[in-house]
Parts: C-alpha cells; sequence; structure tokens
C-alpha cells in the first residue's frame, strides 16, 4: 500500500510535466493544425538560456522568466522563419520541417555546448515529505503541480475570457471566415506558436533538475511522452492533454516500479496503440473527423 | 538501385496509360516484360561496377543497397499514401531479425549456403510483414499525425522489445550470425565485400522492381485514389482501408528485405543500430530525393549514406583542436541533413528527383493537368509523386 | 495516349544507364581490391610511422564522460612521438565516432581497415558496439587490442585470437566489491542496481558467487533511455537495503545518489569502476557533490591517486598536450592504454607485424601500469583479473591499501604485490 502511495505521487509529479508540454503541443496543433516534432528541441534551447542567465544572475526566478522570453521568441523565430513555408502545403511538410529544425537545433546545441550533462538546481527541496511514514511529494513536486495546473488554469482563462482568446479560437477552428469578420489570422497562428514554445520551454525547465543534467537531448524523452499523451488524450483537446499527463506519468511509474524500468516503453506503447484503436481521434476528441 | 533508375523514369508513360484507359478495371500488361528488361539491365549495370571500386567503396554501395530498399517501400508509402511513417527502423529490425533468427536455425539445423541465404531472407520478409500488416491495421484506421505517433514510439520501445525478450533477442548486443563467405566458384575473382555488395544489390533489385510493378498497376491507382481524395475513392468502390494497409504491409516488406541485408552484410542486428535518428534519415532521403520517386529514393540512400563519411573526412582534414574536431564530427552532418529537410520541403518540394531535367513526355505536358482529383491542400508534396 | 510508351522507353534507359555509370565511377577511388603480398610490411607499418585506430563515441547521448577517453590517449602518444616514438616509428592514432550505435561501428571499424589501412584497433569502446565487429576484425586478422569494456566476451582466445580485452571484468570487480563488503559491512543488507544488460547480468553473477545465490535483498534493473530511477531507488529504501551496490555508468550512478538523497534516504554506495569516477560523478551532482560523495566506494587497476608517479606524469602529460583538460579517470584509462599499446609494439620489435604484436602480448612479458599484474598469456585475453579499493575521503578518491584478485574459481583473495613502476618517464623501449 505504502509502495503504491509512493508510487502513484511519484508518476503524478512526473506527469504534470508531460502534461504541460502535450498542452504545448496541443496549442499549436490547434493555432496550426501541425504538431510541433521541434518543441522538444525549441525547449531545450530555452532552457540553456535559463541555465546561463541563471549561472550569471544567481537567481532562479530570472533564469525561469528569461526561459519565457526565449521560448517564446523561439516560437516567434521558427514559425516565421520556417514553418510559415509549410502552412499552405500537406500536412505532411509541416511535420517535415519540424523534424529537420529538431536536426538544426541539437546539433548546433551539440557543436556550441559538447554533449556533457550540466547540473541544474532544483529553487525548493526535493526532499519528500513524509506523510504517515511514507515519502510522498518534495515542495519542488509541489511547485510543480501548482505551476502545471495553474498554468492551464490561465490559459482557459485567456481562452475563454478574453478577446486574444476568442480570436485565437475564432482563427483556429474557421480561418476563412475569421479573416473575413477582421481576425489577423496569420498574426494568431504566430501568437498560438509563440504562446505554446513559452509553454513547452517552461515545462523543460521544471524537468531537467529532476533528471541528469542539461544536455542536447534533454527533451527527447519528455517529447515523446508528452507526445504520447496528446495524441491519447486527442490533439485537439486542453483537459485531454492534462489527464493525459497524469495518467501517462502513473502509468509509467507503477509499471517501473512493479514489472520493471525495461518494460516502461512497451507499456507506453500498448496504451497508444489500444486507446487509438478504440478511439482514433485520442480520449476526448470533440468530433470524430469526417472518414467517409 | 538498378531497378530504381529504371522505374520512376518508365512510371509516367505507364500511370498515363493506366488513368488514359482502364481505371480501375483489366491490368495494363504490357508495360512489366520492358520494367524487368530495364531492371535486369540496371542490375548488371551496378554489379559490373562494383569492379571499379575499392572493398570499402563495395561496402557502401552495399550500404546503399541496402538503405535502398527501406526508402523506396517509405517514398512509396508517403507519396502514394500520405501516410509519414517515422518507424521504418523498427521494420527494417524486423527483417533484420527475422534474418539473423532463421540463420541460426538454418546453421543449427546444417544447412548453409544459397539455401540458407533465401530462407533467411523468407524469414526477414515474414517477420516484417507481419509487423507491417499489424502496423497497417492500425494505421488504415488513424489520420497523419496519430499515425505518425504511434510509429514514432514503436521506434523508441524496440530497445525495449530486445531486453523483455532478451533470452531471443539478445539485449542492446543482439543477434550475431555465422559468416557468409564468397561462394567457392568465385572466390578467386572477387573479394568479400564485392560478393556482399552483389547481393545486396540483387535483393533491392527484386524488391524494388516489384514495387514498381506494385506501383505502376492497379494497385496503385487505387493508393493514389485514397489519398488525393479518400471519400470520392470510397465512392467509386475502392476498399480505402484495405489499399493503406496493402501499402504499409509492402512498404514493410521491403523495409525488411533492407534489413537482412544489413544483417547479412554485417552479420549481425542489433536495436542500437535501428534508432529514431536513423528513422528520421530514411525520412530526410525519400524528402530530399522527391517524394514518391524510386529514384529520388536511390539518390537520397546515397546522400545519407556518403555525405556523414564525406563531412567526417573533410573536418578530419582541417586542423582542429581535437575538441571541436570532436564536436564537429558527429553533429554537423546532422545540420547538414535538418538544413537539407527545411530547405527542400520548404522551397524545393520536388527533391533531387524534381530538379533533375524533365524526361520527355508527349502528349502529357505536366503532371497536374492530368491528375483527377488532386485537392489544392496536398499540393507541393503529392504531385512530385508523378515526376 | 498509349503512343508515348514504346519510343522514349530505350532513351531513358540508356540515359539511365549512363547516369548510373557515372555516378558509380565517380564513387570510386581509382582503386581494385588487392590481394595483399606478404613480402611487404603490415598494413600501417611505415618506416617512420604506425597507424592505428579506434572507434568511440564523441557524439549523441552516450557521448558524456566517454569522448575524453581517447583525446587522453591521443595525448599521450603525441608525448610519445616528441620523444622518439618507439623504434624509431612515430604512432598516429585516428579517432572515428560511432556514437555508440553498432551500425556505425561496423562502417568506421571498416573504413579504418580497409580505407586508412590501419595496423590494429585500439580500446574500442562499448559491449554491443565492438560486439558487432568482432567476427569481422578477427576474420580479417586484424589485431583488435584492448577493448575498452569489461565483458567476458574479448577473452576467448580460441574463437577469437586477434581480440585481447583491458578492463577488469565485471564479474572479477563484482566479486571484489562483494568481498570488501562481507569483510567491511558483514551483516549489512546488500542490494543492486544493475543496468538491464550484460553489464549488469555479468555484475549481478559475480555478487551472488562471493554472497551466495539469492542473498541480494533486493535487485533493481534501470534501462539507459529513462532518466528516472525514483521508482528502483524507491524500493531500495522500502527493502531496507544498506550497502547498495551499483552496475551503472557515471550519469546513472550519479542520478542513483542523487535520486536516494531527495529521497532522505542514506545508504553506503559500492560501484563499479565503469561508472565510478569522483570527477566526473561531481560534475552531474554539482554543489551536492562532496557531502554525496563522501564514503563513496569504487575499484580501480590504474594507477590514478593523488601523488603517485604515474598520475604525476599523466597530468603532465595532459597539460602540456591535451590543453590542459579536466584530469579524471578516464584521462589516466586512455593514456594507460596508449602507454600498454607501446609496450606491445615496441616488445614486437624492429619490423613490427600483426602477428608479432599478438605473439608479443601473448608471451606474458608486458607489465602495463597497473595496481595488478597483467594476465595476458597464450591462454588469456584478459588484462587485469583483479582490482584495488578506493574510496572518497575528504572529498579525495584514493586507495586504501586493499586489493584483490581472482582466484580463478568464482571468488577473489587479497594481492599484497607491488603496483608497477614508473620507468623511463613512461616511454617502452625493447
Amino acid at each position: 500500500m505504502d509502495r503504491l502511495l509512493f508510487l502513484l505521487a511519484t508518476g503524478l509529479a512526473r506527469g504534470a510535466i508531460f502534461a504541460l508540454f502535450a498542452l504545448a503541443l496541443v496549442l499549436i496543433w490547434r493555432a496550426a493544425r501541425v504538431v510541433n516534432f521541434a518543441q522538444g528541441a525549441m525547449a531545450v534551447v530555452a532552457t540553456y538560456v535559463a541555465f546561463a542567465v541563471t549561472g550569471l544572475t544567481g537567481s532562479y526566478w530570472i533564469g525561469l522568466a528569461s526561459a519565457l522570453v526565449a521560448g517564446g521568441l523561439m516560437g516567434l523565430v521558427v514559425e516565421r522563419g520556417v514553418m510559415r513555408f509549410a502552412t499552405h502545403a500537406s500536412p505532411l511538410s509541416g511535420v517535415i520541417i519540424a523534424i529537420g529544425v529538431v536536426m538544426v537545433l541539437q546539433s548546433a546545441l551539440g557543436i556550441a555546448f559538447g554533449p556533457n550533462a550540466r547540473p541544474m538546481e532544483a529553487p525548493f527541496p526535493e526532499t519528500p515529505i513524509l506523510l504517515g511514514g511514507v515519502p510522498v511529494l518534495s515542495p519542488y513536486d509541489l511547485f510543480v503541480l501548482v505551476v502545471a495546473v495553474g498554468l492551464m488554469g490561465l490559459l482557459a482563462l485567456l481562452f475563454t475570457r478574453t478577446s486574444l482568446g476568442l480570436q485565437l479560437r475564432a482563427s483556429a477552428f474557421a480561418p476563412e471566415v475569421s479573416r473575413l469578420l477582421g481576425v489577423r489570422v496569420a498574426r494568431m497562428v504566430t501568437a498560438g506558436w509563440v504562446l505554446a514554445s513559452a509553454v513547452g520551454a517552461l515545462a523543460a525547465l521544471l524537468l531537467v533538475p529532476t533528471e541528469l543534467g542539461l544536455n542536447p537531448h534533454s527533451a527527447d524523452m519528455l517529447f515523446v511522452s508528452a507526445f504520447t499523451v496528446a495524441v491519447v488524450g486527442g490533439l485537439d483537446s486542453p483537459p485531454g492533454a492534462l489527464i493525459g499527463g497524469l495518467g501517462v506519468g502513473v502509468l509509467i511509474s507503477l509499471v517501473t516500479g512493479y514489472l520493471g524500468a525495461t518494460v516502461a516503453p512497451i507499456a507506453v506503447l500498448v496504451l497508444l496503440v489500444a486507446v487509438l484503436l478504440v478511439r482514433p481521434g485520442g480520449l476526448f476528441a470533440a468530433t470524430e473527423a469526417r472518414t467517409a | 538501385m538498378s531497378a530504381g533508375t529504371q522505374a520512376p523514369l518508365s512510371a509516367g508513360p505507364l500511370t498515363t496509360s493506366i488513368r488514359a484507359g482502364e481505371r480501375g478495371g483489366a491490368r495494363s500488361r504490357r508495360p512489366t516484360p520492358r520494367l524487368l528488361v530495364t531492371a535486369l539491365v540496371l542490375t548488371v549495370v551496378a554489379i559490373g561496377a562494383t569492379f571499379l571500386l575499392d572493398p570499402y567503396r563495395n561496402y557502401q554501395f552495399a550500404l546503399i543497397a541496402a538503405t535502398f530498399c527501406a526508402t523506396a517501400g517509405l517514398t512509396l508509402l508517403i507519396g502514394l499514401t500520405g501516410q509519414l511513417s517515422l518507424g521504418h527502423a523498427a521494420l527494417m529490425a524486423a527483417g533484420g531479425y527475422g534474418y539473423a533468427l532463421t540463420a541460426n536455425a538454418l546453421t543449427e539445423a546444417g544447412i548453409d549456403g544459397v539455401p540458407r541465404f533465401v530462407l533467411s531472407l523468407a524469414g526477414a520478409v515474414a517477420a516484417s510483414g507481419l509487423l507491417g500488416l499489424l502496423l497497417g491495421l492500425a494505421a488504415a484506421r488513424l489520420k497523419g499525425p496519430y499515425l505518425s505517433g504511434v510509429t514514432l514510439v514503436l521506434v523508441i520501445a524496440l530497445p525495449a522489445f530486445t531486453a523483455v525478450f532478451s533470452g531471443v533477442l539478445r539485449g542492446d548486443q543482439g543477434v550475431q550470425i555465422a559468416y557468409d563467405g564468397v561462394p567457392e566458384l568465385l572466390r578467386t575473382i572477387i573479394a568479400v565485400e564485392q560478393w556482399q555488395a552483389w547481393v545486396a544489390i540483387l535483393v533491392a533489385a527484386v524488391f524494388v522492381t516489384w514495387l514498381a510493378a506494385l506501383r505502376n498497376g492497379s494497385a496503385g491507382l487505387r493508393m493514389r485514389a485514397v489519398r488525393d481524395d479518400e471519400t470520392a475513392a470510397r465512392l467509386q468502390g475502392v476498399r480505402a482501408g484495405r489499399v493503406k494497409v496493402l501499402a504499409f504491409t509492402a512498404s514493410s516488406i521491403t523495409a525488411g528485405a533492407g534489413g537482412a541485408v544489413l544483417c547479412f552484410v554485417t552479420q549481425s542486428v542489433s536495436p542500437g543500430a535501428y534508432t529514431l535518428a536513423f528513422s528520421l534519415l530514411l525520412v530526410v532521403a525519400v524528402v530530399i530525393g522527391g517524394l514518391g520517386s524510386l529514384l529520388g529514393a536511390f539518390l537520397g540512400s546515397i546522400v545519407i549514406v556518403m555525405l556523414p563519411w564525406l563531412i567526417q573526412t573533410a573536418t578530419g582534414a582541417l586542423d582542429l583542436s581535437a575538441d571541436a574536431a570532436q564536436r564537429l564530427t558527429g553533429n554537423l552532418p546532422v545540420l547538414v541533413f535538418g538544413v537539407l529537410l527545411i530547405v527542400v520541403t520548404a522551397a524545393w518540394p520536388g527533391g533531387i528527383r524534381g530538379a533533375l531535367p524533365k524526361r520527355p513526355r508527349r502528349g502529357a505536358t505536366s503532371a497536374p493537368t492530368e491528375e483527377p482529383s488532386t485537392t489544392s491542400a496536398a499540393a507541393p508534396i503529392p504531385t512530385t509523386t508523378e515526376r | 495516349m498509349s503512343h508515348a510508351r514504346p519510343r522514349s522507353a530505350p532513351r531513358r534507359t540508356v540515359a539511365a544507364v549512363a547516369a548510373a555509370s557515372a555516378l558509380l565511377v565517380a564513387m570510386s577511388a581509382c582503386s581494385t581490391p588487392s590481394g595483399g603480398d606478404p613480402a611487404e610490411a603490415a598494413p600501417g607499418v611505415t618506416d617512420d610511422t604506425v597507424t592505428i585506430g579506434t572507434h568511440q563515441p564523441l557524439t549523441g547521448p552516450a557521448a558524456a564522460g566517454y569522448s575524453s577517453i581517447s583525446a587522453a590517449t591521443t595525448a599521450y602518444f603525441a608525448y610519445l612521438n616528441e620523444n622518439g616514438g618507439v623504434n624509431g616509428r612515430t604512432i598516429e592514432y585516428l579517432v572515428k565516432d560511432d556514437g555508440y550505435n553498432p551500425a556505425n561501428t561496423q562502417t568506421v571499424v571498416r573504413e579504418l581497415v580497409q580505407d586508412d589501412e590501419v595496423f590494429a584497433i585500439l580500446n574500442g569502446l562499448g559491449t554491443p558496439t565492438h560486439t558487432s565487429v568482432l567476427d569481422y576484425l578477427n576474420q580479417n586478422e586484424v589485431p583488435d587490442l584492448f577493448v575498452a569494456s569489461g565483458s567476458t566476451n574479448w577473452n576467448q582466445p580460441e574463437k577469437y585470437p586477434w581480440t585481447f580485452g583491458f578492463n577488469a571484468d565485471y564479474v572479477t570487480e563484482a566479486e571484489a566489491l562483494a568481498q570488501y563488503a562481507d569483510d567491511e559491512f558483514a551483516g549489512k543488507s546488500v542490494c543492486v542496481l544493475g543496468q538491464d544488460d550484460d553489464f549488469g547480468d555479468e555484475f549481478i553473477e559475480g555478487l551472488e558467487n562471493v554472497l551466495g545465490e539469492g542473498s541480494l535483498a533486493s535487485v533493481q534493473r534501470y534501462s539507459v533511455s529513462n532518466q528516472d530511477v525514483v521508482a528502483q531507488i524507491g524500493a531500495m529504501q522500502a527493502a531496507g537495503c544498506e550497502v547498495n551496490m551499483l552496475a551503472t555508468v557515471n550519469g546513472f550512478t550519479a542520478l542513483a545518489i542523487g535520486t536516494a538523497a531527495k529521497l532522505g534516504y542514506q545508504a553506503q554506495w559500492m560501484s563499479s569502476s565503469s561508472g565510478g569516477d569522483a570527477v566526473t560523478l561531481a560534475g552531474f551532482l554539482g554543489d551536492a557533490a562532496p557531502l554525496l560523495l563522501e564514503g563513496f566506494v569504487t575499484t580501480n587497476y590504474l594507477p590514478y591517486a593523488p601523488g603517485n608517479e604515474w598520475d604525476d606524469l599523466f597530468r603532465q602529460i595532459n597539460d602540456e598536450y591535451n590543453d590542459g583538460a579536466p584530469f579524471d579517470g578516464n584521462t589516466v584509462f586512455g593514456m594507460s592504454v596508449g602507454y600498454l599499446f607501446a609496450e606491445a609494439l615496441a616488445k614486437a620489435g624492429d619490423t613490427p607485424t600483426r602477428q608479432g604484436i599478438v605473439d608479443a602480448i601473448q608471451s606474458g612479458d608486458l607489465v602495463g601500469n597497473g595496481l595488478v599484474p597483467l594476465a595476458f598469456g597464450a591462454d588469456s585475453h584478459a588484462a587485469y583479473k583483479g582490482v584495488s579499493i578506493t574510496t572518497v575521503a575528504d572529498g579525495v578518491q584514493d586507495f586504501i591499501g586493499v586489493t584483490y584478485v581472482s582466484d580463478g574459481s568464482g571468488g577473489v583473495e587479497p594481492y599484497d604485490g607491488e603496483a608497477v613502476p614508473l620507468e623511463n618517464d613512461g616511454v617502452p623501449t625493447s
């Protein structure tokens, strides 16, 4: 029982980061109908910026702010610089260009900083608080959960309560109509990219202190897990990203704890295939895609 | 390579004739003999070319041929059905393991030489075909990013499969097989690398010719119909699901044959050789070659095999500090591939194939006009498939 | 439209044939396969140079922590060459990146053997990577010297007569650590965290050889693809483990110790030398390193200790020929490999041949620079069959004077012989 509680708590903390990163994927998908395969690499670039800034200023929080800014800038540069060429092409070209961006960013980071992992400190202790003698969540885990849930709440407000949010949604769902109604669709797509990239950068920044350290491949597995989360939850659905993220986090934790670390990737694959066979658009897909 | 250089060249008129006449009806039979003749000629040329190469170059040639098997399948899958698979490395691995396990079983049973090779190749085809069929069944229900996601996670999970079933698949170390030397008759004439290049060329020729025939026949027509407008195709009586499954399975089988050739050449198969990075390189090859084109897939295979080697040789010639050389050596090729991928997709969607001089086409001035139902949303990439 | 068909096809075929031929001619390097003349000098050997090569992970996720080895070997050879080389020949060391990917290993090793025509492959790194070229090197009778991995696979003189290991193997290492734990921490419950491959398997085998089968209180495994070991460390904590053995690479040793600290779990950590370099671990652990690594136990068989004469020489070489790169266990490892090769080459005589250097190693005359004697012989292709225990005290990793060698029957015995002294400033003479 203690073991179960421990694994559940660990899974939730990790799942919150998956959820946040998956949310970034969902935001871009909604804005531009592209799965941003470069999200991980872009977030790692922003994390390197945060690492450098924290090293210079000594403040984690200034580093965090700079990661958000750098993430947003990455979104702007990638969307305006390369993705623009893909948006009116087939859906495949967006994915392929994004893969190209991954290769460019990872190899550039490798050339600039080398392969070694750089340790990053968490802003709060990572020693878990005991709950009835069982170690549950650390202050840092709580911080991650609060940030993830809080940010999702803010985004929900943004999309439902503000004019910008309304325009973002409108241009994602009906670009032609929105354009006729005076919404600057291209600008909204860019705004979606900036927003999503900042969120992705934050997720990577939260993840790195729990792992080996910062290196060009730090977000590889985060991307794969979060992509699974987004697909399982439904690429259109922010609540799907949250619930899917926590679900996948707990699944990996339980499988690792009870069956072994080796089995975890297989469990993820089985979950993904099972969900998609039952619901090809993900668990929380709003509408079934037209098939015939 | 042989069949590859030939196939796209003959594709134009063949598809034209099908379009013009028997839509989904009686199969056009006349082109097949010519396809075979051209395949044969090019295979002989390729085999002749191995005499010009030193052993290491022949080894690279064999790698290109093996890679070509996989990229040929992938380019048709993406170009003809619009299904983007990021997991073709895993399908190659399935073929490699199928080959290695069959070969080891046969070695124990005392069978060797050509029968062992052919039966092991059949094992590779069976393994990769089965996996491809299963994936294809799932893929038929999935749209673009969802299919890419499943194949991505599949290739990530490959090391886990080999570790969980390490009794058979031997974990990270992979499976080693007995060495197949040059047959007695040829031993005085050719070195082992040249022999391996011959085998690789022959296997690539057979499988790519099969793909070309498939594409040029009615199956290829149905695939294009489903890609361009699935609903319209269904209304015409095309069973879209079945077409997609067929395409995925065929593509998987040729990838598996490529994996088998790699296993034959290197006498081993291991999960570390079939990573996500390699999977993405296959995508790079078909994109820069020109999606849907077999010639493009061949040229793309040359690029992904030769470019890292060229860049390593070039950086080795520069007088760099040890640290700088270390950072550049593996990263620079990836950087170049990334830039190529972006530039080709954004600015040059026909890839290398599209940039080559157009072959003379009589009675057919431009591809788009004869495309019956190319949707505008699918413009840049799919239209290049006919070039 | 069918009228378009008949005429264009042959022309296209001709064009395609021409294009393909041109392409292949362009690819060819104007050379045809040659049989090789036995009267000629061995491949890679000229009057004043010997060219050898290696495959190492310089890029990709596995590169962290290993890319410094080949740089150190290169620096040692630069020092050696400046001091006259071996028998008047300088050594050229070609380092190829394989990214820890067996497919790349196969390609770069063929390139080294066929294109660069190296004399031998030295210190190829990694078990899965090197396994993939084992058959190739032995079929082509290329000396495959001092493989950088503790797998027992390299020590098969009958099957692989051209292959020699370097590292103390994982089984011997685990036996020594288990013996030390049994002597020093008797009665405490011993557990293990192992990589989910042969490294972990052989290490666990060694532990059980000494401690007895089923005596480990908890056996946990990790996969390199998942940098989250909370579940495993949590299980060890729950099982009440007091002495934790680690069959882990450096990154995961740091991860295990760091994760335990985060869980508020204290235990005695003992690691394989493959993941036991304190300087590298400190790089991963950051500011908390001195506290977390205090008392950390691992093994070594090479003279990596402050004040040791070899260590001093290697530090000098590192400053002078390696741009003063960070000096750690990998540096000593890389330079020791270079020294052992130079010694073998010197023993192979004035006109070294491939068979000659293999005979020289098998003669058992090599001394090396280890803390235990080299085990090379006609029926042993293993280099070190023993290790010395090190601990971290006040932030310094040093030997404590406890050394074990394999007793050849699933156990270890104490060894009190002297370490090999430094001779002739680390420049071997024949």
